[in-house]
């Protein structure tokens, strides 16, 4: 079966965003009453896996192995199959 | 071991900067340094040939995903078993700028207890953000760990310029202030940013220019063979490539950057 997945990789609670911040003044510049930005990094992968449960398994080794640094970053996944 | 028999060797992959300018300072001090494609090094086994490993500079993959993670990661996938003998046996290894991304990605550093699976600490965006090419003043806080820095008096203020996007030094937050204790109680905080004077930065820009907690701008492993620093020695190597050489009448020969290069060099020559 083949799935979709989506993971975002984005900065835990309590580390600074300096491109959310920037991007947030600017806004604010433009008129916006933005009171916050913050960045995130989106992957869509296209996998090959038995099952839903073992696409996520696989998500999440991805994350801990190479997309997310576990100091400051938190990801979060969503495994649609794809038809 | 003599020092002419001493082979570094600089590794690099698309992306890869200031390795010439690396192996330039090595055979200026009467090294062989060679500089090696890592896909060559690791089809021909040969990297326990050599003394010492250098990760030059640069933006290696394009800095994809995260500064120095794909190569890291990379490196663990196919050079695993040999940097972890070079490691073990106490061989020394650089990393500069993106080197240091590196072998922070790598899990070479800070390793309080060995190589780790995962990075315990990472090299965030700069604050404030964007590329930053400056000179900087770095406080050698070593006490005699780092055989990198062994011949460097504790508290002197060394001149080596900066360049990056992603050089803000981080532990994770729950661990802060732990980790820091174990940088200090292992001898592992090498340099950190100041002013011309040596005082702290206190994380104030430019002198800081990067927002890195505690002002840190290099470390190495507990066992001080295994150094990572933002700054770059290579681009601090000679008197004409510090930036007011034509303001002066009379300079050392070499800059800074020197001192760390030589350091590596007489670690190699006493122990091996």
């Amino acid at each position: 079966m083949k799935f979709r997945l989506k993971v975002e990789v984005g900065l835990k609670p309590g580390h600074s965003d300096p491109e959310g911040e920037t991007a947030a003044r600017l806004l604010k510049e433009l008129g916006y009453k933005v009171e916050r930005v913050n960045v995130s990094k989106v992957y869509t992968i296209l996998l090959e896996a038995g099952s839903k449960n073992e696409a996520l398994l696989r998500a999440e080794e991805m994350c801990r192995r190479l997309l997310a640094n576990p100091t400051k970053d938190n990801y979060t996944i969503t495994v649609e199959e794809e038809k | 071991m003599k020092r002419e028999d001493i082979r570094v060797c600089i590794l690099r992959v698309g992306g890869t900067n200031c390795d010439a300018e690396t192996q330039t300072a090595f055979e200026a001090l009467g090294v062989q340094a060679e500089i090696l494609h890592a896909n060559d090094v690791v089809k021909r086994g040969n990297l326990m040939d050599y003394d010492a490993l250098v990760f030059p500079g640069g933006f290696s993959f394009g800095d994809y995903v995260r500064a120095g993670a794909i190569w890291a990661k990379w490196l663990v996938a196919k050079l695993s078993k040999e940097l972890k003998a070079f490691f073990d046996e106490e061989r020394p290894i650089l990393g500069i700028c993106n080197g240091f991304q590196v072998l922070v990605e790598a899990g070479f550093l800070p390793a309080f207890d060995g190589i780790t699976q995962y990075p315990e600490a990472a090299l965030a965006t700069n604050h404030p953000p964007g590329y930053h090419c400056r000179w900087v003043y770095l406080k050698h806080e070593n006490r005699g760990k780092c055989v990198f820095t062994c011949n460097i008096q504790e508290g002197k203020v060394l001149r080596m310029p900066v360049a990056h996007a992603e050089g803000r030094f981080l532990f994770p937050k729950e661990k802060e202030e732990l980790y820091l204790e174990r940088l200090y109680d292992n001898d592992q905080l090498v340099f950190r940013y100041c002013d011309k004077n040596g005082n702290p930065a206190d994380g104030v820009y430019p002198i800081n220019p990067n927002g890195s907690f505690h002002d840190i701008a290099g470390i190495c492993n507990p066992e001080g063979t295994v150094l990572g620093l933002m700054p770059h020695p290579e681009r601090a190597f000679y008197w004409w490539q510090q930036p007011d050489w034509t303001r002066q009448t009379l300079m050392p020969f070499y800059g800074d950057g020197k001192l760390i290069f030589e350091g590596l060099i007489e670690y190699l020559e006493k122990k091996f």
